[in-house]
This record gives structure tokens, C-alpha cells and sequence, in this order.
């Protein structure tokens, strides 16, 4: 882990911020390690769940937000079963990653293209349309082959439905994303 | 059980990569006499996309689908995909538990929701409201030679505050389902270990290396098949198995197979209408070793009387020695 200077970059707001969204405490951390002991992705994070309430408690907003982990976090829960405090640690890493996306300091970027087309599908259909959620990925990141070696299994198998299923209210779906989109305008 | 009558959601994956999931849920719950109505024109959930934008909005998705439950007059909602149930779940648990929060979803919708749907998985329906003794009374068939390894995946029963269902820990209900259907179930460690979720395409190698493990882990403990509960979990571990092959330099051969469907082969169900050959590691063998349970008995009795016929050696009694000197 890289050494952190904790006198000189305390972001006492951000602590503040970041309880009052999640709607927990994260000072009842105590660092007993149960959440990193449990998590399946801690190998791929740059810095281990318990580091990262660590750091949430010492304010420091760039670390964090800039960090890999909150992005490689799947909600798998395992954190938050296990925290002896009942801490929902889970909810918080949730919390950081809509605060980086907000900030627009996103550290995996497919992660969030990957997310943003999901949610793009369903404000264009109100289901999602698996089959264009997969090639308006891999042309917007580039990862132009991205599981095309799983093309001709889940076809042949008739797993896949080639065109969208258009609900009829799909307004009212579009709907929703406009009136939050409208609302965070707003508060901006 | 009651006369009950659920609303039913299928969820969008259960209509694309996922249909076999549904169709071997909507016959298995035919065939368990449950009444089920799906709320008309019913959007997506939001799923793990939607609450890295904010949980207002989140909430707000899932909600609307709620709202419609109540509009047809139901108040429980069966939901197959444990990410649609936690969707569902996690909205009513911050809407019931914050006025605010409540207000604040509804000014997103069109018509508000009242909060009146109680969420569950089908495992959640099949374990409580059905119950283990209806599950096995309709069993005709076994599978023999089949050896099970339940995978409950991360956010079924988790967490427990919200999922409400089962040990978040050592979840049991679907080994006691499937052991009520007469199969014979393995105990697994990583019944709970994330497959890797949606991160199959995004970050794929990842995913490889976290599926790799409960496959092995599923193999050791003697399993000859994985049952699942969950459309991502199901992707992972069958059409990716391939790529764990490739990238892991294993040699996985392993079915893996939606927990109705084996309850539907042990109806007597037919095959395609489980959706058996939408399954990319083959699942032949299983669907060959199906017999009745008659069958079943008469095989178990021939083979009583053979051994009753020849007897084994005896083995040669140790008869009580002196004890040697020391």
C-alpha cells in the first residue's frame, strides 16, 4: 500500500458526506478485518475494504474516489453479513462509487460504460436487450471481440432473442430517468 | 398450502439467455398448484447498474414494477432472479423504513407505490409457502447416479436484514428442496462464494478465476452437477465454463443446472419443456439416467435379492486374543 500523509490531506466534509448518504457510521469501524477476510474480490482491489473504511475514516476523498476498488466491488454482501460493528460496508462502497461517478472520477472506466449502457437499454426499451447491450459495449470500449468466442454457443443453444422487447410503457420508464436526471439539476 | 395467488416477474435475462430458468419455473409451479398472474407490462429492475447512479432512482425502478403488483390487487411478488429480489427487496426495506425516502421514490413515478408487496425468490415461495412435503409428493421419477452441489451465489440471503430468508451463512433451503425431490445433495463449502456477477464481460478473466474455484471446490466435495437459482450465476459457471477451461487450464466437464429444472425432471417432466437443451455443458447424461420411481425400486429390490444370494465372505472373525506381552 503507498504510504498516505493523513496530516496533510483530511477531508473532514467528505466524511460527513459520505455517513450522512449511506446512512451509517463509519467511525464504529474498528479494522477487525472480517470484511476483506470474506471478500471474494480483495485480490483485484487496490485497496482491501478495511483499508478502505480506514481511509473513509481519515478523510481521504481522493484516495478513495480514486481508487479501483470501489468500481471492482460487485454488492456481493459479504462485507456487510460479516461486520461484527453492523456497519452496511457494503452500502458505503455503493455510496463512493455514486459519489466518484458524480464527481466524474471514475477509475475503471468499463465498469461504468458497462453499467451506463445497461441502463441506456433500459431507457430506450424499459427491458434490456441483451444482445444490443453486448455490441453497443464492445464498440463504445473498443473491446471490439469482447466474448465473441460466446456468440455461437448461445446461439446455437436459442438462448438469445434478437430484437428488443419494447414494453409499451417505456415512456414511463424514460420517465423516471428524466425526472431523476432533473432533480440532480436541480440540487446542482 | 393456501390458495394463494402470486404476482410473478420474470425479470429481463429470464426472457433472453436465461429462458430455461423460466421455463422450467412457470411448470414446476404449475405443477405445485401455485396461481401466479405476471403484472402487466413490467419494466426492468435497475439491477447492480442502477444503484451506482443513485438509490433514490434505484428504488424508483424497482418500485414501479411494485406499484403495478399492487394495481392487479396482489401483495406477494415471486421473483426468480436474485438480483431483480434484491432490487425489489431493498426498495420496500428503504421505503417502509424512511417516510423521506419513500416520498422521494414516488416523485420519481408516474403512479406511487404504497409499500403493500413483499418480495420473494421462488426458493423463498418453494421453501415457505409451498413446503417440502408438497414438493416431494409429486416426485415420479429419480436420478439416480446424480450427485448435487446446491449454489446459493452471494445475494439470495443477503443481507439478512433485508433478504429475510434462510441462514446467510449456511443457507439450507434449496439442499432440503432438492433432497425432498429424492436427490442426492452434496455439502459445499463455497454454496456462497460470488461467482464473479456481472463483471463476465467487463472483466472476464476475473470472473474466470472466481468460477474456477467453485467448480473445483464443487467437484471435490463429490458433486456431479451444480444447481443454481440465479440467471448470472448460471452464465458464469455453464456458458463460461469453456473459458475457465482455456484460461485456467482446467478440464471442467460439470452441468450446471437451474435447481426447477431438476425438480422438473423428478416430476416427470419432459426435457424441452425444462429447457434442457438450452444448456451449454451437455446435460444428456442426467436426462438418460432418469427412471421412474418404480423403476427405481425394483432395480433396488434385484439388486438386494443378488446380494442376499451371494453372500460375501465372511470376513474371518478376530477372535479375542491374549494379549501379547509387552
Amino acid at each position: 500500500m503507498d504510504v498516505i500523509n493523513l496530516s496533510c490531506n483530511v477531508d473532514w466534509n467528505f466524511i460527513e458526506e459520505v455517513a450522512k448518504e449511506s446512512g451509517q457510521n463509519p467511525s464504529l469501524c474498528y479494522q477487525c478485518g472480517n470484511c476483506t477476510a470474506g471478500c471474494p474480490y480483495t485480490q483485484y482491489f487496490d485497496y482491501p475494504v478495511s483499508q478502505v473504511m480506514r481511509l473513509l475514516q481519515s478523510g481521504q476523498k481522493d484516495t478513495i474516489l480514486n481508487s479501483k476498488s470501489i468500481w471492482l466491488c460487485a454488492t456481493c454482501e459479504t462485507c456487510t453479513t460479516r461486520c461484527p460493528c453492523e456497519i452496511d460496508v457494503a452500502h458505503i462502497m455503493d455510496t463512493l462509487r455514486i459519489i466518484a461517478r458524480r464527481e466524474n472520477r471514475v477509475s475503471e472506466k468499463d465498469i461504468k460504460l458497462f453499467y451506463d449502457t445497461f441502463l441506456d437499454s433500459m431507457k430506450q426499451f424499459g427491458r434490456i436487450y441483451e444482445v444490443g447491450i453486448l455490441l453497443a459495449y464492445n464498440l463504445k470500449s473498443g473491446h471490439f471481440l469482447a466474448d465473441s468466442d460466446l456468440g455461437p454457443k448461445v446461439m446455437s443453444h436459442g438462448k438469445i432473442h434478437f430484437f428488443p422487447k419494447k414494453i409499451k410503457g417505456r415512456d414511463k420508464v424514460a420517465k423516471i430517468f428524466e425526472r431523476f436526471q432533473d432533480k440532480v439539476k436541480k440540487h446542482d | 398450502m393456501t390458495e394463494r395467488e402470486y404476482a410473478y416477474y420474470s425479470g429481463c435475462s429470464l426472457e433472453g439467455t436465461a429462458s430455461e430458468y423460466d421455463a422450467s419455473m412457470r411448470a414446476v409451479l404449475k405443477e405445485l398448484d401455485v396461481n401466479f398472474r405476471e403484472p402487466d407490462d413490467w419494466s426492468c429492475c435497475g439491477s447492480t447498474p442502477a444503484h451506482t447512479v443513485n438509490h433514490v432512482f434505484a428504488a424508483a425502478l424497482a418500485a414501479r414494477n411494485l406499484a403495478l403488483v399492487e394495481k392487479i390487487g396482489l401483495n406477494t411478488i415471486i421473483t426468480p432472479c436474485p438480483s431483480c429480489m434484491m432490487a425489489f427487496k431493498k426498495a420496500q426495506h428503504g421505503m417502509t423504513k424512511s417516510e423521506s425516502f419513500k416520498n422521494e421514490v414516488n416523485e420519481l413515478l408516474d403512479e406511487p407505490y404504497e409499500c403493500g408487496v413483499e418480495s420473494k425468490s421462488a426458493l423463498q415461495v418453494m421453501y415457505e409457502d409451498i413446503g417440502l412435503d408438497a414438493v416431494s409428493q409429486r416426485v415420479t421419477h429419480a436420478l439416480p447416479g446424480l450427485k448435487v452441489a446446491p449454489y446459493y451465489g452471494c445475494i439470495l440471503n443477503r443481507p439478512p436484514e433485508v433478504a429475510q430468508f434462510d441462514d446467510p451463512e449456511n443457507p439450507i433451503s434449496m439442499d432440503k428442496i432438492l433432497l425432498s425431490a429424492g436427490v442426492d445433495v452434496r455439502d459445499f463449502a463455497f454454496k456462497i462464494e460470488c461467482c464473479g456477477a456481472a463483471f463476465g464481460v467487463v472483466k472476464r478473466e476475473m470472473v474466470n478465476q472466481l468460477t474456477y474455484k467453485v467448480l473445483s471446490m464443487a467437484l471435490d466435495a463429490g458433486a456431479n452437477c451444480i444447481a443454481v437459482a440465479c440467471p448470472l450465476c448460471q452464465q458464469n459457471l455453464d456458458l463460461r465454463q469453456g473459458q475457465v477451461n482455456s484460461t485456467m487450464g482446467s478440464n471442467f466437464n460439470i452441468p450446471i443446472l437451474y435447481f426447477t429444472q431438476i425438480i422438473g425432471l423428478t416430476y416427470g417432466l419432459s426435457p424441452k419443456a425444462l429447457g434442457m437443451d438450452k444448456l451449454i455443458v451437455s446435460a444428456e447424461q442426467i436426462i438418460r439416467s432418469r427412471i421412474t420411481v418404480e423403476e427405481l425400486k425394483k432395480r433396488e429390490e434385484t439388486e438386494a435379492q443378488v446380494k442376499a444370494k451371494k453372500p460375501e465372505k465372511k470376513p474371518v472373525k478376530e477372535e479375542a486374543k491374549p494379549e501379547e506381552n509387552e
